[in-house]
């Protein structure tokens, strides 16, 4: 571009300055470690603390849970020292003979397709629910929320009428249990939740009241109590013949718990969503539940999704609590079966321990990690600055 | 103006809003004193004044955004009280747009353009979205439907907040300094669609510091200060020969 006059000019630029790829020296493998790594003398350090810790405790690590242990086996012969095996392993042997009880609790074995039937349709549901892309999600939410839950009290509690004998729930445990009672509380607590946070904001007194009392008396307290005031203090209430089910108490107890947690972490994200939102939605018109459904939580719960997942997390492992009150979850039924004198081993309740802290990792880490997925591609699809 | 097919035509009223004696208090802070004023439908009032002067206050007033304590307001032939079915159907009829926006930024362009309709005057979705292109058309950034708000600049923002404003087909336009956020490079495009809203017509408030802009459509100006309104005149009066004292120094500041 030349000048278009000749007056005296400061600085003119003649040609645009080209723009050129970054240097290469943060490139490859040996850029990425030395980025990631070695980038300064306390990094070096962290990195070489890092290998040695790794040294020390993988190697015994997979020595006992891998190579020293035992896979298979009627009793505990196979898992004490003996000539031919001095430094037993883990005892995966005592897992595989129990995994049913492990898995089903006291449920009569001839009836036992029935759960597996449960755990299919629920992985069915909720694979329909979770997986963004899936086609006509609407159907899935109606089938897990409707359909599933029916079905679920069917199979699982029998209905004498269509030949599925009645199992009374003090014959269920294990996973069963512990998936029943998570997947209830957390179903139960998100909306709970939700309204009692919008409660707690709400221009009602007696509404925002009510749900301040329940938020605060039910974080108050710890979850052990709750449990046994719905299992003990309920039937004193209620006559006998009409008190509900032990387990159906424990899930009250449970989705109440959860629900008041819930509903501190909704309340934080309706804090944070802008004034103007709100005037947005009712200058157009909208009333109080189309302005909340589809303007702020839709906003408020993206907000919260790391903290919701949290509650969900700690709620997955709380339903072992449920033990207190006499109900047989999965890691009671590990407890019971470590006492079996026909296992009595050194390495027994070592093994047991670490399938139920494998068990429950796997399920928290996969929440974590799918949560972690929607947030990426919720903040892929709107960069979210300014109003 | 464009055929509005929906059942406020029936009760259209030859005033737009009525404002009588109104009162309001901040807790002990009186922000509008005994403010009457009568517009007149098809009328476009541009108000100014300084800032605290309580015009984005009466503004927000006239769709119940605010409460007030004494005063009645009537708008389209409704009058506001505290009946929220009378609220609602004040805000189907009166489009606002905001200083800030206000886009809902989870929304697309095309969806903050359909919600209302949808939800609020229940219209077939197809319908809704043949409506909001009509008027993102309008104001000439159809080509940004399907984008985040978060993705466009503050002019094209507040274009989309006034096209999300037309499609519920209001017939009062109120506009909180809809300029004043932006980039001084962007408020020629917004003042112009607002300049082309104005030749349809439609009710206009529009609370605002373009003095261009308001000398070119406004059919009346109002100073307000302190919470009352100190002048109303046409522009031409207003600019010219303001009369009372503090019209006089206000726009000595603001036209240097």
């Amino acid at each position: 571009m030349a000048a278009i006059s000749d007056m005296p000019v400061q600085f003119l630029r003649q040609a645009p300055a080209a723009s050129l790829p970054p240097p290469a020296s943060r490139a490859g493998v040996f850029g990425w470690l030395r980025v990631n790594l070695c980038s300064s003398p306390l990094n070096i350090a962290l990195t070489l603390i890092c290998i040695v810790f790794i040294a020390w405790v993988v190697p015994p690590l997979l020595r006992f849970f891998l190579i020293d242990a035992t896979w298979s086996g009627s009793d505990r012969e196979a898992c004490i020292a003996s000539p031919a095996n001095p430094n037993p392993g883990a005892c995966w042997a005592f897992i595989r003979v129990w995994s049913s009880y492990f898995v089903y609790g006291f449920y009569p074995i001839g009836q036992r397709w029935r759960v597996d039937l449960f755990f299919l349709a629920l992985a069915f549901g909720i694979g329909w629910l979770l997986w963004l892309r899936a086609p006509r999600r609407d159907i899935g939410a109606v089938y897990f929320f409707v359909v599933l839950p029916i079905l679920s009290l069917v199979l699982l509690g029998g209905l004498p009428l269509i030949g599925l004998s009645y199992v009374p729930t003090n014959l269920w445990g294990g996973i069963l249990v512990t998936i029943v009672v998570a997947t209830i509380g957390m179903v139960f607590s998100l909306p709970l939740g939700i309204l009692l946070a919008l409660g707690r904001r709400s221009r009602i007194p007696v509404v925002r009241w009510l749900s301040i009392m329940f938020i605060e008396f039910v974080r108050g307290v710890p979850l052990i109590t709750v449990l046994f005031m719905a299992s003990v203090m309920l039937p004193l209430f209620v006559p006998e013949p009409l008190a509900p089910d032990k387990l159906v108490r424990a899930l009250i107890g449970v989705a109440m718990f959860a629900s008041a947690y819930m509903a501190e972490v909704v309340r934080g994200g309706l804090v944070a969503i802008p004034r103007g939102q709100y005037e947005a939605a009712q200058a157009l018109g909208l009333t109080y539940w189309r302005m909340t459904a589809l303007i702020i939580l839709p906003q408020a719960l993206r907000v919260t999704l790391p903290n919701i997942v949290n509650v969900f997390i700690a709620l997955f492992k709380d339903t072992t609590l449920v033990f207190i009150i006499g109900i047989f979850d999965f890691l009671r039924t590990v407890e019971v079966a470590r006492g079996d004198q026909k296992w009595a081993s050194p390495v027994t309740s070592l093994t047991g321990y670490a399938f139920a802290a494998m068990f429950y990792f796997v399920c928290c880490y996969a929440m974590s990690r799918y949560a972690q997925r929607v947030e990426a591609r919720l903040a892929r699809r709107s960069a979210y600055k300014g109003r | 103006m464009d055929k509005r097919p929906d059942e406020s035509e029936t009760r259209r009223a030859e005033t737009a809003v009525e404002i009588i004696a109104v009162n309001k208090w901040f807790g002990e802070f009186h922000v509008l004193r005994d403010i009457d004023l009568k517009v007149a439908r098809g009328e476009r009032i541009v108000i100014c004044g300084p800032s605290g002067s309580g015009k984005s206050t009466l503004l927000r007033c006239i769709n119940h955004l605010e409460d007030w304590q004494s005063g009645r307001i009537v708008v389209d032939g409704i009058e506001l009280n505290d009946d929220p079915k009378q609220i609602v159907a004040v805000r189907r009829d009166v489009g606002m747009v905001f200083q800030q926006f206000n886009l809902f930024p989870h929304l697309t362009v095309l969806e903050n353009c359909t919600l209302a309709p949808i939800w609020v005057r229940r219209m077939p979705k197809r319908d809704a979205e043949t409506l909001a292109m009509k008027y993102l058309e309008r104001v000439k950034i159809p080509e940004q439907a399907q984008k985040y708000p978060a993705r466009l600049s503050g002019g094209q923002q507040q274009r989309v907040a006034i096209a999300r404003a037309l499609c519920m087909n209001p017939n009062i336009m109120l506009f909180d300094e809809p300029t004043s956020a932006l980039d001084p490079e962007m408020v020629k495009e917004v003042l112009d669609t607002m300049v082309e809203l104005a030749s349809d017509r439609i009710t206009m408030l529009v609370v605002s510091h373009e003095m261009g802009f308001a000398r070119q459509v406004a059919d009346r100006m109002i100073f307000m200060a302190d919470g009352q309104i100190l002048e109303i005149n046409e522009p031409k009066g207003f600019f010219d020969h303001p009369q009372h004292e503090r019209t006089r120094l206000f726009l000595q500041q603001i036209l240097r």
